[in-house]
């Protein structure tokens, strides 16, 4: 998992956390490239932020080490590593107005007050709420607390800006449009970044690169699009967006599932033997409705049981006789639907992707 | 090789410099409360498997106490008249605070302050009042020998003093229960046609139950460890309390008294772990989500609440008014006319005005010293990391004095602090003593006030101040101490208070130098001199109104510099 030539920025190696006889991380292998964005994804319990926490120092990891900037960080307490830190909560001071939060690491460091009124303006005018020194937290929506949180992670300057959870508490609209602030902001600083979330749109939406998590494992490293399109392990298929699974049997080189041979051009394929019982993972996207043509491959027909409406396009579950009554799901645009004159009951053929078939053992 | 012996050590991370200062003063605050708490009953359970030569003896004081009638006798007595007291004040109070809660009768604040009254002055005052009252001068006694009751002093003494000296209490926790009420429910329940009673019994009932458990435990260990009340109303009534100041400082009798301070610490125990339940209960109960209950108006029902209100409240002015009448009351009964005699003659005889003093010393000390430790402590507890065993020997050594009696506590110093042998020795009998041994017997609701107010902060507060560098100190300046400056004014406030009017603590602990106001009122009243008695009462009071006056604007004020940011 190394990124490149260049050393990595954030390197952990071998870091485990026990709780008594419960392993909450097993060894976790990862390197972190200057600059990168990274996102830890997983389900709530599968390690992701107590593995934040131990970058951060704010726990201790039971094995394990971790160097930053070629630095070994594994026993600095917190304020002998470098990083700005931003929580879901915000942990704003409440008692102290915006200036004096944003400014509140400078002032420990003997910055002449006038560089540092300077500097909060900069932050400010950089999270985009310039000239809200002298308000206090609790006048701030909870976005404008977050940007106020992230200038006061920033203000320092620090190698690795960590983020925990940063857009949970906020309302979806906010999060969308902040979301994407951060993503820029951080291109801009160009600031080493490593942010925990359950949320697999907001990874997609900011990550140069996932980490899965489950269980206190790394299921896989990889951008957003070939965590997506590449699953590495049956459970980044499931936690990873929609995905249809298909119990099948390796006969002459294609796949049969129920009564059907379906042609199968996945890498995944490759090294199992003949009659062997697989299962078949594929995105709704990768069943296609049209264009069909007359002798295509991989074609059947399948029949409406439910359409569930989610606005430009409609969830649609159909089953196949030919598949031996496995259910499948689809996406179906509103407007093909309304072209064809489908609705619940309707029979319409349906063609499987040969190079999105990802098989599993 | 097994598996665990490959592993290697864990990973133990460097500790700085500030969190090591942090850890020493953690380690000073469990120091403090060990030489102060906790070895002091360690020496009362070492005393009570002890003769009087310091041989251990096993069980065998124990059981000499179990064959001696009359002090089994004051064990029933104990119990019986504390049972009486929770029959009659829990309810009471319940249906007191039931008005206060769930009605709209008008002047709420106004009962409510009432009822905190009593709580300025010692608990003796009720005593004092009651003899003035039905005593053998008494204006109703004729009243009260018509239906039936030979004499007030005894157990009808005790019992009525100390309904009215616990009542505040249960109020207090009844009326927390009560407010903590889901309007949603009645809603819910109004919706599907239920009845008043219904309700009261399947909603009101059950979700003020664990506050009617918790005040009738209060109310019972109060009343059986308590001290002052039946020295003064209990003629030759003995009870636990009573029993342990016979024996140890009358007898110098200190293994049985050591039993029997053990007796006094079991319901005090027990109120203490249910308690701890309970409140574990309340919390769960009310959701963030919960929709405040808001009383509609009723006119019969109010009307028969603020009756009701009235005349607990009309009672508990006869209480307080008959003291304040009589401190002023040449001479009683014969000359009635308004004097300052007792104030004048009678205290400054009795070197009252010393003890009043002493009392002002030591209730600041208390106020001051209190805060700051209990204040420290807590925040060390729940906002620096590391160095578990010390932080969880603190956590349980804080807790402690809830379930320890002030008579025990007073008893362990003498036991602790009286031995020849140890180095603080010199401590015996010195304002300093009186000072540490009121913050303990009161450390833990100041404690928990300063918990829960460094709950309310943002747990990420010192990751976040690590994180820039900062160490925890200037966080604690900056942020933490301002944050929580009304929480200390609270907590000083109640150790001010509780120092001034607490007896059962410090009765084993002062010379004639260093004897406090409180004690003289007793020493007053054993002379005879129930006037002066009353009035030292008074002064206390009064000394304890005004300072509540001070604190109130020591509150405002600080409200008004440290806590702007709460204005929207």
């Amino acid at each position: 998992m190394t990124v490149g030539a260049q050393a990595p920025y954030l390197r952990l190696a071998g870091i485990r956390k026990d709780f008594g006889s419960f392993s909450a991380l097993k060894g976790i292998d990862l390197d972190i490239a200057q600059g990168e964005f990274v996102c830890f994804l997983g389900p709530s319990g599968c390690g992701k932020t107590t593995l934040l926490r131990i970058i951060a120092g704010l726990e201790v990891q039971t094995a394990g080490r971790i160097e930053l900037a070629g630095r070994d960080i594994s026993v600095l307490p917190p304020a002998e590593r470098d990083y700005g830190i931003v929580f879901q909560s915000y942990a704003l001071f409440p008692n102290l107005n915006v200036a004096e939060n944003v400014a509140y690491g400078l002032v420990n460091r003997k910055v002449p007050r006038r560089a540092v009124a300077k500097r909060v303006e900069e932050l400010l005018a950089l999270v985009g709420l310039p000239g809200s020194q002298a308000k206090y937290p609790s006048q701030l929506s909870g976005g404008q607390q977050q940007r106020i949180a992230l200038a006061r992670a920033l203000a320092t300057k620090p190698g690795l800006l960590l983020l925990d959870e940063p857009l949970s508490a906020l309302d979806a609209i906010v999060r969308v449009k902040l979301r994407s602030e951060i993503r820029s902001l951080q291109r801009t600083l160009g600031v080493t970044t490593v942010m925990v979330t359950h949320d697999q749109e907001e990874a997609f939406a900011v990550a140069d690169r996932i980490v899965v998590m489950n269980q206190g494992c790394i299921e896989q490293v990889g951008s957003a699009l070939q965590v997506y399109r590449d699953p590495a392990t049956l459970f980044v298929a499931d936690f990873v967006g929609r995905i249809n699974a298909l119990p099948a049997t390796l006969q002459g080189g294609g796949l049969r599932v129920g009564a059907q041979v379906f042609d199968c051009e996945h890498t995944s394929l490759a090294g199992h033997a003949e009659g062997r019982e697989l299962r078949v993972y594929l995105r709704p996207e990768d069943v296609l409705a049209r264009p069909i043509a007359a002798g295509d491959a991989n074609v059947f027909e399948a029949q409406i049981d439910k359409i569930d409406f989610m606005g430009p396009y409609c969830l649609v579950r159909v089953h196949s006789d030919a598949l031996g009554a496995q259910a499948l799901t689809v996406y179906l645009s509103l407007n093909y639907l309304a072209e064809a004159q489908l609705a619940v009951g309707s029979r319409l053929p349906l063609r499987l992707l040969p190079d999105r078939m990802r098989v599993f053992a | 090789m097994t598996a665990a012996a490959l592993q290697p050590a864990p990973v133990r991370q460097r500790v700085s410099f500030s969190e090591r200062s942090a850890h020493a003063a953690l380690l000073l605050v469990a120091l403090a409360l060990l030489v102060f708490l906790a070895a002091p009953l360690v020496a009362i359970l070492q005393k009570s498997v002890q003769d009087s030569d310091g041989s251990f003896v096993a069980l065998a004081n124990f059981i000499a106490y179990a064959q001696t009638p009359a002090l089994l006798q004051s064990l029933w007595n104990s119990v019986w008249v504390s049972a009486a007291v929770t029959a009659v004040t829990v309810p009471t109070a319940f249906v007191f605070a039931y008005a206060l809660t769930r009605s709209c009768m008008p002047a709420k604040g106004l009962a409510r302050t009432l009822t905190l009254v009593p709580l300025l002055a010692p608990s003796l005052l009720s005593a004092i009042s009651l003899i003035y009252w039905f005593g053998n001068q008494g204006v109703l006694k004729g009243a009260m020998q018509a239906i039936g009751v030979e004499q007030i002093y005894g157990a009808p003494g005790i019992v009525l003093a100390e309904i009215f000296s616990t009542f505040p209490h249960a109020l207090m926790i009844l009326v927390t229960a009560l407010s903590a009420a889901d309007a949603r429910l009645y809603e819910a329940a109004d919706a599907m046609g239920t009845t008043a009673a219904r309700k009261f019994f399947t909603i009101t009932l059950p979700g003020a139950k664990y506050g009617l458990i918790s005040s009738a435990l209060v109310v019972f260990t109060l009343v059986a460890t308590d001290f002052g009340i039946p020295k003064v109303i209990g003629g030759n009534f003995n009870v636990l309390a009573t029993d342990v100041f016979k024996l140890v400082i009358g007898q110098q009798d200190f293994q049985k008294g050591a039993v029997v301070a053990l007796l006094l610490l079991a319901p005090a125990v027990l109120t203490f772990a249910v308690d701890h339940w309970v409140s574990r209960k309340q919390t769960a109960m009310l959701t963030a989500r919960a929709v405040p209950y808001s009383p509609k108006r009723a006119p019969l029902f109010d009307g028969l609440m603020t009756l009701y209100c009235g005349a607990v409240c009309v009672l508990i002015l006869a209480m307080l008014g008959m003291a304040l009448f009589a401190s002023f009351a040449t001479f009683w009964p014969y000359n009635l006319q308004p004097s300052l005699k007792h104030y004048t003659m009678g205290l400054i005889d009795a070197e009252v005005d010393t003890a009043f003093f002493n009392s002002l010393r030591m209730a600041a000390g208390t106020a001051v010293f209190g805060t700051l430790l209990v204040f420290a402590g807590a925040y060390l507890m729940e906002k620096t990391q590391g160095f578990r065993t010390v932080r969880s020997a603190v956590r349980l050594l804080a807790l402690l004095p809830m379930a320890v009696p002030g008579l025990v506590l007073g008893l362990g110093y003498i036991f602790f602090f009286n031995a020849i042998d140890n180095p603080l020795n010199g401590l015996y009998q010195t304002l300093t003593l009186l000072t540490v041994c009121t913050v303990v017997h009161f450390y833990t609701t100041g404690h928990l006030t300063a918990v829960t107010a460094l709950k309310a902060l943002d747990p990420e507060f010192e990751a976040v101040s690590a994180s820039m560098k900062v160490p925890f100190y200037k966080t604690f300046w900056r942020v933490t101490l301002p944050i929580c400056t009304p929480a200390l004014v609270d907590i000083a406030r109640y150790f001010f208070i509780n120092a001034m009017t607490t007896i059962s603590a410090v009765v084993f602990l002062y010379s004639p130098e260093t004897k406090v106001a409180s004690i003289a009122i007793l020493n007053l009243d054993e002379a005879g001199e129930i006037g002066a008695a009353a009035a030292c009462a008074i002064l206390i009071a009064a000394a304890n109104t005004v300072a509540t006056g001070l604190f109130m604007a020591l509150s405002w004020w600080v409200d008004r510099r440290t806590q702007a940011w709460k204005k929207p």
